[in-house]
């Protein structure tokens, strides 16, 4: 009876993409991600995180923004 | 230019109160649905069985409870975070109203027994369609807030809240495509193996995307505030921001270890289920460490001791998750009460305590006054604990030890415990317990309801909050940077890219298992449903059955041996839906047709002690009452045709002559064990479907030999 489970996909051709696919499109997100948080500047970061505080216009607000 | 407009926070307050009284029927509905399970008696009338209470518990705590305060949350952070009202207080109001007419439907059809049987997406089509119909306004009143906002980047709580909206829309629309009968019933779309696939594709991203990102959202949001720092690392949640949306995507499969579905999705969802420890362990430690140097604050706020157990819980659950998702834990802890526990550490603990401190943190804010009394929400604080802790720990030893019963063999290759109800009564205690858990929770509830009524009396609502801020100007050339500052500013890309990255994943999961019909092997002798079998399994669907009870025999000694031979992709082939269950409150049941005759299954509907002493499950009168309604039998068959299913083409015509024959000759044989009844009744046809269950391989075994 194993042959009911076994070898589901075996008659498939070129079925091992599939998972190579998914992997190589989550890892390249990944790297895209790393390489951004590693590229991007402190004070766009600090920019980012303060943005929950401030209420009220901000000092430091988008006309004074880094870029 | 600085301009001056208002933040609408009756629209928050209207969600943050209905979130309230939602939560408090969905808890209540759970406590009686646990109660059911240690007094039978408890199951009351037709409408209120264990099987139909349970998805209306569900349903209440993930869409009405958890779902109300996503939008209370996301309402007040977005119009904060973009520095703008939120873009049209109409489609405001469409969605309040709209999704709580939703509730209403649900709460009133489930118990009616209208269910799509498939678990968190039970509501019938009208209902999938006003949900959708919903989600849509909720979407173009968030897109369209972002569009007027006059802060020019996105903070990673939107990014949450639109992979969210995103993902969720994909989810149920492609889980929810079905047949429909008439306008209370339908067929899935998919049958057995796809089904499944499809099914826990949606049930684990349900739990990704509607009780993970939006809440992550509302901790970067409500813990930075609360605490009244940034959040510790910013970096970090971009980095766990894409890893975990796009993970989790693919982690569904761990639902389905060792069943029919082919190996190699199993394998892929093991892998990424394993993975996503990193991710969620990354926003949860960006959330505790948000409060370094602020310890000494969580002692005093009760606002912040709810977020650290809340934060504490996800970490707890989301390292359990991956374990899990093991192929040998998981053969231990899936069917049993461990996965129970498991979901309550996120749903009472996560979800519940993030919106308790949101509920503290809010109300005061919006009714412009102090909080009633911070004892009480202390005392809330405790409580609420507490009842986590009896809740879960019973059921984590209830669970393990009920597997290690149903795997213990004598020295001579016996099982030890043959009736599974004795496993089941051995960890009675356990459900008292948690229902004792369950109250405790409930309590801290109450007492947050008396502080908010309490609180709101002292204050007066700010309906219209006055804000100000500089105008967005227009950027005159493009700044540099790169592709993340860039999707930062591009909401509606940011929108594209997410859905890309969730369908890719969506996708390369199912296709295969979908185009290839090499993939489900057919096994000759699996024939389609006589409909009188047809019937039955509707009510089987319709009473949910599949909330106690498998159909789903993993390949280990213990099972084949307990329930006989396991089962095979093949044999679900014309199964709309699938009913393979996740839960064993009582034994499976692939193999139950023909294991008893049709007098045991006739006295045990209508009183399962009978059969079972102490047995668990409720009573079915009604089923004995109820006269099976053969006016639909053409159109469940016509509908099965259209997807596919193998009758002859003339036989809608002459179905209900093959339903009579064959209830005729169950009442005869019924009649021979001394019981007198019709064949018009429900209990006939249910009786018919329990006979066949499983037992289309056994015709071919006989044939071989």
């Amino acid at each position: 009876m194993l042959k009911f489970i076994k070898h589901h996909m075996d008659t498939i051709v070129g079925i091992g993409i599939y998972p190579v696919l998914s992997f190589v499109i989550f890892f390249s997100i990944f790297c895209f991600a790393l390489l951004y948080v590693w590229r991007a500047r402190r004070t766009h970061i600090d920019h980012m995180a303060a943005l929950p505080l401030a209420d009220a216009p901000s000092p430091n607000g988008p006309q004074h923004h880094a870029e | 230019m600085i301009e001056r407009f208002q933040y609408d926070n009756r629209i928050v307050k209207n969600f943050l109160f209905i979130t309230i009284l939602w939560g408090v029927v969905g808890m209540l509905v759970g406590l009686i649905a646990a109660l059911q399970l240690v007094v039978p008696a408890l199951n009351f009338s037709e409408w209120t069985t264990f099987g139909r209470i349970r998805p209306l518990h569900t349903n209440a705590v993930i869409f009405a409870f958890v779902g109300n305060a996503i939008f209370a949350g996301a309402y007040y952070s977005l119009q904060r975070l973009l520095k703008t009202r939120m873009f049209s207080d109409v489609l405001s109001k469409i969605h309040f109203w709209g999704w709580q007419l939703i509730i209403v439907s649900a709460a009133i059809t489930l118990p009616l027994g209208m269910t799509q049987g498939k678990e968190y997406a039970e509501l019938e089509w009208p209902i999938d369609i006003a949900i959708a119909l919903i989600w849509v306004v909720f979407g173009i009143n968030m897109i369209g807030t972002i569009l007027k906002r006059r802060e020019r980047h996105l903070y990673v709580a939107i990014w949450f809240y639109i992979a969210t909206w995103v993902t969720v829309a994909m989810l149920h629309i492609v889980n929810s495509i079905s047949i429909p009968v008439d306008i209370g019933k339908s067929y899935s779309w998919y049958a057995g193996v796809q089904d499944a696939l499809v099914q826990w594709w949606y049930g684990h991203n349900a739990v990704a995307f509607f009780l993970t990102t939006p809440f992550l959202g509302l901790m970067y949001y409500f813990l930075p505030k609360a605490a009244n720092r940034p959040v510790y690392s910013y970096k970090l949640s971009i980095i766990h921001f894409w890893s975990l949306i796009f993970i989790y995507i693919w982690a569904g499969p761990h639902h389905l270890l060792y069943s029919a579905l082919p190996e190699w999705a199993q394998s892929l969802g093991v892998v990424f289920s394993v993975m996503l420890i990193a991710p969620s362990w990354g926003g949860m430690l960006n959330g505790l460490l948000t409060l370094r140097g602020a310890w000494d604050r969580v002692r005093e706020d009760p606002v912040l001791k709810f977020f650290v157990v809340a934060v504490t819980c996800y970490g707890m659950a989301t390292l359990e998750g991956p374990l899990l998702s093991i192929k040998s834990i998981n053969a231990i802890a899936h069917y049993t009460d461990w996965i129970v526990a498991h979901v309550h550490i996120g749903g009472i603990g996560w979800n519940g305590f993030m919106v308790f401190g949101m509920v503290y943190w809010l109300v005061p804010r919006l009714f412009g006054t102090k909080l009633y009394s911070v004892g009480l929400a202390n005392a809330h604080f405790w409580l609420g604990t507490l009842g986590i802790i009896f809740y879960a720990v019973p059921l984590y030893f209830a669970g393990f030890f009920q597997s290690l019963m149903w795997q213990q063999f004598t020295p001579d290759g016996y099982l030890v415990y043959k009736n599974f109800l004795d496993t089941v009564l051995e960890i009675k205690y356990a459900y008292w317990l948690r229902a004792m858990g369950g109250s405790i929770y409930l309590i801290g509830v109450f007492i947050m309801v008396y502080n908010v009524v309490k609180t709101v009396k002292a204050g007066k609502l700010i309906a219209n909050e006055d804000a100000e801020a500089a105008a967005l100007e227009k950027l005159t050339k493009e700044p540099g940077g790169h592709w993340h500052t860039w999707i930062e500013r591009r909401p509606i890309q940011m929108l594209v890219w997410s859905l890309v990255a969730v369908a890719i994943g969506g996708i390369l999961e199912m296709v295969p298992t979908f185009l290839v019909k090499s993939n489900v092997p057919t096994i000759s002798s699996v024939k389609p449903y006589t409909p009188l079998e047809l019937h039955g399994r509707d009510i089987y669907v319709m009473e949910g059955c599949y909330t106690c009870h498998s159909q789903m025999i993993r390949p280990f000694r213990a099972e084949t041996e307990r329930y006989g031979e396991y089962s095979k992709a093949g044999e679900f082939v014309y199964d709309h839906p699938f009913q393979w269950g996740s839960k064993r409150t009582g034994p499976d049941l692939h193999r139950v047709g023909g294991k008893y005759p049709h007098s045991w299954h006739y006295y045990h509907m209508w009183d399962p002690t009978t059969m079972s002493p102490g047995s668990l499950m409720p009573a079915y009168p009604h089923l004995f009452e109820n006269v099976l309604d053969t006016t639909t039998t053409r159109r469940k068959i016509e509908a099965m045709i259209t997807l596919g299913v193998p009758y002859d083409t003339d036989f809608p015509a002459r179905a209900n002559a093959d339903l009579m024959k064959q209830g005729q000759g169950i009442v005869d044989e019924l009649r021979k064990a001394g019981v007198e009844t019709t064949a018009d009744r429900d209990i006939i046809a249910l009786i018919a479907y329990l006979q066949r269950i499983g037992t289309d391989i056994k015709v071919a075994e006989a044939h071989s030999k």
